[in-house]
């Protein structure tokens, strides 16, 4: 019964193929010689050279990097923390502002790009970087928050109580018990905000300053303004950087996943 | 002992609290209270309450685009949940590994710049590109097709982006499935279809819920879709919004435009919840 029938895995295998056709498209013409995509004029690497060269990427992918740093370290601190918090004591208040921190994830980005845009404006906080962080974090802690409480909810409480009846104090206990095996859900938080922040172009475009280059920004505009292969080389880049993510968190997970299988084992052969 | 726990819970507490209500709920008033304020002259706006804001968005211009906004998204979600919800579906069972694997495709281009991947379609769809050459070449047409800049273009970057929120909602419902209850049926001389339709979709009608959501509540807002596959033809309520601010400096007005829109996406929140008697998103993590 739980086995697919041939058609069925013809369907998965269709669906994979079309979702990869724009993306080996624009990594097939990066390394096109011609400026014009449509046409193919012989492979070439000058693409990658003008896009090492070009200062904006640069800048751009430099900030977006600070950027993500901090919206995923403050994220990561105050989502855990929060879920942590709110696991302990399940008052509605509690249960009010959880709902609170989510809104961001579940309204139109649109939303909250004009939101922000209007408060910071009333606030007059200087467009940049500090508005970035601030935008970028509110839509990156309900994916810690919501990460780490499923983590929680499924955690067996007793372990923490033991670590306490044995003497350690509350956090001490926090650290070395109920932390490790919050980590992976904490990382996953993190990697996803990680991604939707690197990616975010509606909100950024609202809250960035006039100085201050990120690089879904820029590479909106440069998509605005017309094809060129560099934009093709730089999704290459792009896309490698993924794809080496993607095995890194796989192998963490794989990891983890041993060393809980190995736990698991000691427990059994005591 | 019990006052120190508490205390320590409460600074626990603090840093979420204090960011929750500095920077989401007093920003989300702010835009509530904007709403029924007017415009100034060079910039900022009138204090005075008005509902001028409200009245403008019933003209028939502004309805229009509501309308249009909502007709796109309806047609992106229902496209998304018709191809997705067999992904998610005959994913949840495959084998342990190539469940991996397939999560791994998924994740590749989801985790890509969204940017990115529209890109890719405008070198397929402009003319002369890619489609237009394989079905030239096929001799399936004679001439450029034009797709680029057409409602039809836009819709296709639309489930594109859209497309994985569904499969992995599916996919998180169809995986927590209990297949006993589908043998069980089946033992007792449903028919495939009819064991699909009474067993398997009620199980899974969360995750589709979810995931109609997911892919919803977004599409009324991506600008940036109808903007670089569309080229400005289509006026969605993003796109509205996105002018008001920064051309038509008209702040008042834009949040008006976002009560609406939050209003109608937090309705459709709302019945998921009812509908489904679970505050939980499906996949969401």
């Amino acid at each position: 019964m739980r086995k697919n029938s041939k058609l069925a895995n013809l369907y998965l295998a269709l669906m994979i193929i079309i979702t990869y056709i724009p993306i080996v498209i624009t990594v097939v013409y990066s390394f096109n010689e011609s400026k014009i995509s449509t046409v193919w004029s012989g492979v070439s690497l000058k693409w990658y050279q003008e896009l090492f060269r070009d200062r904006d990427i640069r800048e751009a992918l430099k900030n977006s990097l600070v950027l993500a740093f901090f919206c995923c370290s403050l994220s990561a601190i105050i989502g855990t923390l929060g879920a942590v918090g709110m696991s302990k004591r399940k008052t509605k208040i509690n249960h009010m502002i959880e709902y609170l921190a989510t809104i961001p994830i579940m309204i139109p980005e649109i939303i909250l790009g004009m939101v922000f845009l209007a408060v910071f404006s009333l606030l007059s906080i200087p467009f940049g970087m500090t508005t970035l962080v601030i935008a970028h974090t509110s839509f990156c802690i309900p994916y810690v928050l919501l990460n780490v409480k499923a983590r929680l909810a499924g955690m067996d409480e007793s372990l923490e109580e033991a670590a306490r009846d044995l003497g350690a104090t509350r956090f001490r206990a926090f650290i070395d018990i109920v932390l490790p095996l919050i980590s992976p859900a904490i990382l996953s938080g993190v990697l996803l905000s990680f991604a939707m922040s690197f990616d975010d172009v509606v909100i950024s475009i609202f809250v960035t300053g006039p100085r201050v280059n990120i690089l879904p920004v820029k590479i909106y505009t440069k998509i605005k303004t017309g094809v060129t292969p560099e934009i093709n080389a730089l999704a290459t880049v792009l896309l490698a950087a993924t794809v080496c993510m993607i095995f890194l968190s796989g192998w963490i997970g794989r990891r983890a996943g041993r060393l809980e299988n190995k736990e698991e084992e000691d427990e059994k052969g005591n | 002992m019990k006052k120190r726990q508490n205390r320590s819970i409460y600074l626990m507490l603090i840093p979420i609290y204090a960011f929750t209500i500095i920077f989401v709920l007093f920003p989300i008033l702010y835009m509530i209270l904007l709403s029924f304020l007017s415009k100034a002259e060079v910039w900022g706006v009138v204090k005075e309450v008005t509902l001028d804001n409200y009245k403008k968005i019933a003209e028939p211009l502004y309805v229009k685009t509501f309308l249009d906004s909502i007709r796109l998204a309806a047609i992106s979600t229902g496209f998304v949940a018709l191809l997705g919800y067999p992904f998610g579906y005959f994913m949840a069972k495959l084998s342990k590994k190539w469940k991996k694997r397939m999560m791994e495709l998924i994740m590749i281009p989801f985790w890509t710049s969204g940017l990115m991947r529209l890109y890719g379609w405008i070198i397929v769809f402009r003319s002369n590109g890619t489609l237009d050459q394989v079905l030239m070449g096929l001799h399936i047409t004679g001439s450029p097709l034009k797709l680029l800049y057409s409602y039809q273009a836009v819709v296709v970057g639309m489930i594109y982006a859209l497309m994985p929120f569904m499969v992995l909602s599916v996919y998180s419902s169809a995986e927590k499935m209990d297949w006993t209850l589908v043998e069980a049926a089946r033992d007792l001389g449903a028919t495939k279809f009819k064991a699909f339709l009474t067993i398997t979709l009620k199980q899974t009608m969360p995750g589709l819920l979810s995931g109609v959501i997911l892919t919803f509540v977004p599409s009324m807002g991506m600008f940036f879709v109808s903007d670089l596959l569309g080229g400005n033809k289509i006026v969605l309520v993003g796109s509205v919004i996105q002018e008001q601010l920064t051309k038509g400096r008209n702040l008042p007005f834009a949040a008006s435009m976002s009560v609406v829109l939050m209003l109608l996406t937090t309705m459709l929140i709302s019945l998921y919840k009812r509908v489904t008697g679970s505050g939980e998103m499906e996949g969401l993590v």
